[in-house]
């Protein structure tokens, strides 16, 4: 275990459809993941995620498409023999072995016999901050602390992927932020390719190398944090990754340009969307700024609105305008910005270059659970 | 920090069962006093009327416990009483556990159906089907029609041991297949795709896992069984011959036939122990302490 030569296995979904009678869970996914990559499936529930990963497993079967892993075909290859390490959101511990013996069940099964056995699971333990629990059962341990032993399950039998479905959302807040640190480092330290399912935005960019977003069985788009916040190519992936202000209107193109009417207000962007599609336009909150009404300047776009809710963060203060066309705007001020009230009427101020065109989509809500 | 949590979560919940605990010793008595009642006047009066009566009747001493041992015949149907126990249980056993397993794997409406087929012929009368089953018995009965019309040749059923199992192990498969589904309903089947993952083949999986975690209700069932077939009247009487006499039989016959209301009492009192001296073996088996973990 965790020798620098154990490389991550590379995998290869090709078109991977499944449907359970006319329900389509999964439509023609494709998605390659690099040997040793961090790669997270983020996406509301029933988005397909978790078909997904089970679909790696080897839980399912799928109805079309190819898998590889490792750059074999394992379509067919019953769960067992795929040698995939899975951790369970709801940990899955045998209630009836002890943690030495839970995380010593895969070596058994495997035909590693002792002091062998015994020396690689203190050393999973011990990756996981669990070596003086060997002795305890589940039961008599904390959510958390049930969730390293699981980890340490799955990774004991050095399996060249690791797959993780939604492990830390059984867990309060803090411990959550701990364990997802725990992970990045046990990540880092093995080698391993990990892929993570979550519906937690905040964790995927926490601990991705890059993310596939999922939307009603397909991916809405692939890419590094960056890459989804800074350039969602979907309305869906603008809106479900970070926060997010849609203007929407009458649009209007003339030669390169595209703007939209907000309640009377022209915004324009200098981009054209392909015949056909509806444009809206999409605004993060780190670049909206505030300033009391008429003092916004006249370089820039401005929208007339008014303060609905403002919330402190402590690193700033985050604050939501209702526009004139009742829409809401969401936007994130530093420490030292000028401080609004509720009821404040004020300008949201933007540069043309930070508006981003998307095509308008009614699947792009979601709802989280 | 996640431990402090739980402990104050543990701690409530510890002062609002000591609370309970100081309530219950208080008032609960009386909620428990009907049955209570009704135990004493119907079980607990007659049992004691009967072990007296083992003892004094026609004189005080231990005579009618020497003749129970001392006449070989006996010896031989409490034998025969435990042997049929056994093979019954045994049956139930592997027809009661794939079936409560199945109930917990269907859905809602088929789990209904699969309930009612094991609850309806409690609504029978225990004669009634013991009758059904003389009938399907029988040498001439339709099981043995149904042999010969495949051109086997008959085989004995009535009044022979077989048939006094056959029977039994159909009235008594309900009381195998509640305890076990009331443990394998607990049972988090994603141990078993957790064991899959691990590289645990299907039956290595149920081996290892399922099996250790569905014990309890194999226990708790087998006891039951068990215990209710060592008494089991009507049915050894109507489809046993003279070679499958039960001791229940032959305490009917020293009780209501020979009017020895002494030696009657002893038997009894024979099979009473021996099942508490099961129920003392069986006792440690049935106990799990670390049931709960995987769902918290």
């Amino acid at each position: 275990m965790a020798s620098p030569s154990a490389r991550g296995a590379a995998i290869d979904l090709k078109s991977v459809s499944k449907h359970y009678g006319s329900f389509i869970a999964l439509d023609k996914v494709s998605l390659h993941i690099e040997p040793g990559e961090f790669m997270t499936l983020l996406g509301p529930s029933g988005s397909g995620k978790t078909t997904t990963l089970n679909v790696i497993a080897g839980f399912t079967e799928v109805s079309s498409g190819s898998l590889d892993v490792g750059g074999k075909s394992v379509i067919g290859v019953p769960a067992h023999k795929r040698n995939i390490g899975v951790v369970f959101q709801h940990y899955a511990l045998f209630p009836h072995m002890t943690v030495s013996r839970n995380v010593a069940y895969p070596l058994t099964l495997r035909g590693i016999a002792n002091p062998d056995r015994a020396a690689r699971v203190r050393k999973a333990l011990d990756m996981v901050k669990m070596a003086d629990f060997g002795h305890r059962f589940p039961s008599e341990l904390s959510g958390g602390q049930q969730q390293r032993v699981a980890l340490a399950r799955a990774i004991v039998f050095d399996p060249p992927l690791l797959l993780m479905d939604e492990p830390l959302g059984a867990l309060d807040k803090k411990l959550r932020e701990w364990l997802q640190l725990e992970i990045k480092r046990i990540h880092r330290e093995l080698g391993t390719t990990f892929v993570y399912v979550t519906h937690d935005q905040e964790e995927a960019l926490v601990l991705s190398d890059r993310i596939a977003v999922f939307n009603q069985g397909r991916i809405e788009q692939i890419g590094t944090g960056r890459q989804l916040y800074d350039e969602p190519e979907t309305l869906f992936v603008g809106k479900f990754v970070g926060d997010s202000t849609i203007l929407r209107g009458a649009a209007s193109t003339s030669g390169n340009e595209t703007a939209i009417d907000v309640a009377g207000r022209k915004v324009a962007a200098a981009k054209r969307l392909p015949d056909g599609a509806k444009p809206v336009m999409l605004l993060r909150p780190e670049k909206l700024g505030l300033a009391r009404r008429g003092k916004g300047g006249q370089d820039r776009n401005t929208l007339p609105g008014r303060i609905g809710e403002a919330i402190y963060l402590g690193s700033g203060s985050k604050y939501e305008v209702v526009l004139a066309d009742t829409s809401k705007a969401i936007v994130r001020s530093t420490l030292d910005a000028e401080t609004f009230a509720i009821g404040d009427e004020v300008d949201l101020v933007f540069a043309g270059s930070d508006v981003k065109l998307l095509a308008d989509d009614e699947n792009a809500d979601f709802t989280l659970t | 920090m996640a431990t402090r949590a739980i402990d104050s979560r543990n701690t409530v919940s510890a002062v609002a069962a000591d609370d309970r605990r100081r309530w219950f010793r208080g008032q609960a008595f009386w909620l428990v006093a009907p049955a209570l009642l009704l135990l004493v006047i119907c079980l607990g009066l007659p049992l004691a009327i009967v072990t007296l009566r083992s003892f004094s009747e026609p004189q005080w001493g231990w005579q009618n416990y020497a003749w129970f041992f001392g006449t070989p015949v006996n010896l031989t149907v409490l034998q025969r009483t435990f042997a049929i126990s056994a093979w019954v249980t045994l049956v139930c056993l592997i027809a009661g556990y794939p079936y409560a397993y199945v109930m917990t794997a269907v859905g809602p409406k088929m789990r209904l159906v699969l309930i009612l087929c094991v609850l309806v012929p409690f609504w029978v009368s225990g004669v009634v089907r013991t009758l059904a089953w003389v009938i399907l018995l029988q040498d001439s009965g339709v099981i043995n029609s149904v042999i010969r019309a495949v051109g086997l040749s008959p085989v004995k059923l009535i009044r022979t041991q077989t048939g006094v199992v056959i029977g039994m192990a159909q009235v008594l498969l309900p009381f195998m297949i509640l305890p076990l589904y009331s443990v394998m309903k607990t049972i988090d089947l994603r141990l078993m795709q957790a064991a899959r993952s691990l590289g645990a083949s299907p039956a290595r999986a149920f081996a290892q896992v399922y099996l250790p975690l569905s014990l309890p209700g194999v226990y708790a069932g087998a006891i039951i069984v068990f215990i209710l077939a060592l008494g089991f009247y009507i049915t050894p009487a109507l489809l046993g011959g003279p070679r499958s006499t039960m001791l229940s039989t032959l305490i009917q016959n020293q009780v209501l036939s020979l009017l020895n209301w002494g030696r009657g009492g002893a038997m009894g009192v024979v099979l009473l122990i021996a099942t508490f001296v099961l129920l003392a073996l069986a006792a440690p088996l049935s106990r799990q302490p670390h049931k709960t973990g995987s769902t918290r």
